[in-house]
């Protein structure tokens, strides 16, 4: 589990490389920065379910970002706010 | 037969048979929910809305718990995605978007506009949402932050915009005819038309 404030890295993986998937991790922000601002529950792992497989529960989290680490034009003080799976995070120390 | 070449009425019946046959979802409950998605439009959402604005014990339980908000507004909620609501404040503006494909919390404001699906809009609101909402006439006050929200997975998000100066002393009624469809998406501003 993460806490609320923690820096994570979404994972720099494109299994949609490797054969037929369903993600819900957007491409833009693999690789990425940003800080976890809640826990928003469990869910069953899209990437299962969207095959009919038995689905385990997941670790939902609300991760911010801030857009000039992801493009470069925005605003500072702007953030983009992204529901992603536990297993898609890394720690960042 | 190829299965994309049948009758689609015919292949409705056969479905809707099976799952009755096989006890997985009764005819009445595929008519409640027909029947709750007809019923689901911008009107809802709006009415919500006008309650929070109005009933600051409502506008926490939907801050808190926005399934349950909905649920308290008549809006059936059993086996759907939870509904999360987004509060903008003074300094916090949010705009809504999926990236990914076109998560909307349908239950609750119906249909997406069309332009919500488009991969120009999904493009658009985490690269430069600024200049996006922009294209409805929308711009942020100065000091104001935006966060864009890209509903990527099991949440369904909604805007709880700010109450538009001027409206003191408004009825519910009078207050929900003024929150638009993008007021909850977050393109647009509750405004005093």
């Amino acid at each position: 589990m993460f806490a609320s404030g923690q820096r994570v890295r979404v994972k720099f993986d494109w299994p949609e490389t490797r054969g037929t998937c369903h993600i819900r991790t957007p491409h833009y922000l693999r690789g990425r920065e940003g800080v976890v601002e809640r826990h928003l529950g469990c869910f069953a792992n899209p990437e299962d379910l969207a095959f009919a497989r038995p689905a385990a529960l997941r670790d939902l989290y609300h991760v911010r970002f801030e857009p000039p680490a992801v493009w470069t034009e925005e605003a500072p003080g702007d953030v983009i706010v992204v529901e992603l799976f536990e297993h898609w995070l890394e720690e960042v120390a | 037969m190829n299965i994309l070449q049948t009758d689609s009425q015919k292949l409705l019946d056969g479905v809707l048979a099976l799952l009755s046959q096989k006890g997985i979802v009764t005819p009445d409950e595929i008519a409640a929910r027909i029947a709750s998605t007809d019923a689901a439009s911008p009107a809802q959402g709006a009415r919500m809305v006008a309650r929070a604005w109005l009933d600051p014990e409502f506008r926490a339980l939907m801050l808190r718990d926005g399934t349950q908000a909905a649920e308290d507004s008549g809006i059936p909620m059993r086996g759907l995605p939870p509904l999360g609501v987004l509060e903008d404040t003074e300094t916090v503006h949010h705009l809504v978007v999926c990236t990914l494909c076109s998560c909307y919390p349908r239950a609750v404001l119906g249909y997406p506009p069309f332009w919500f699906k488009s991969a120009a809009y999904r493009a658009r609101a985490v690269r430069d949402p600024r200049g996006l909402i922009g294209e409805w006439g929308t711009t942020l006050p100065e000091g104001v932050h935006l966060r864009v929200v890209d509903s990527t997975a099991d949440y369904r998000w909604m805007v709880l915009p700010r109450r538009p100066a001027g409206t003191e002393g408004w009825s519910a009624e009078q207050l929900a005819a003024i929150v638009r469809e993008g007021d909850m998406i977050g393109v647009t501003i509750p405004a005093i038309p």
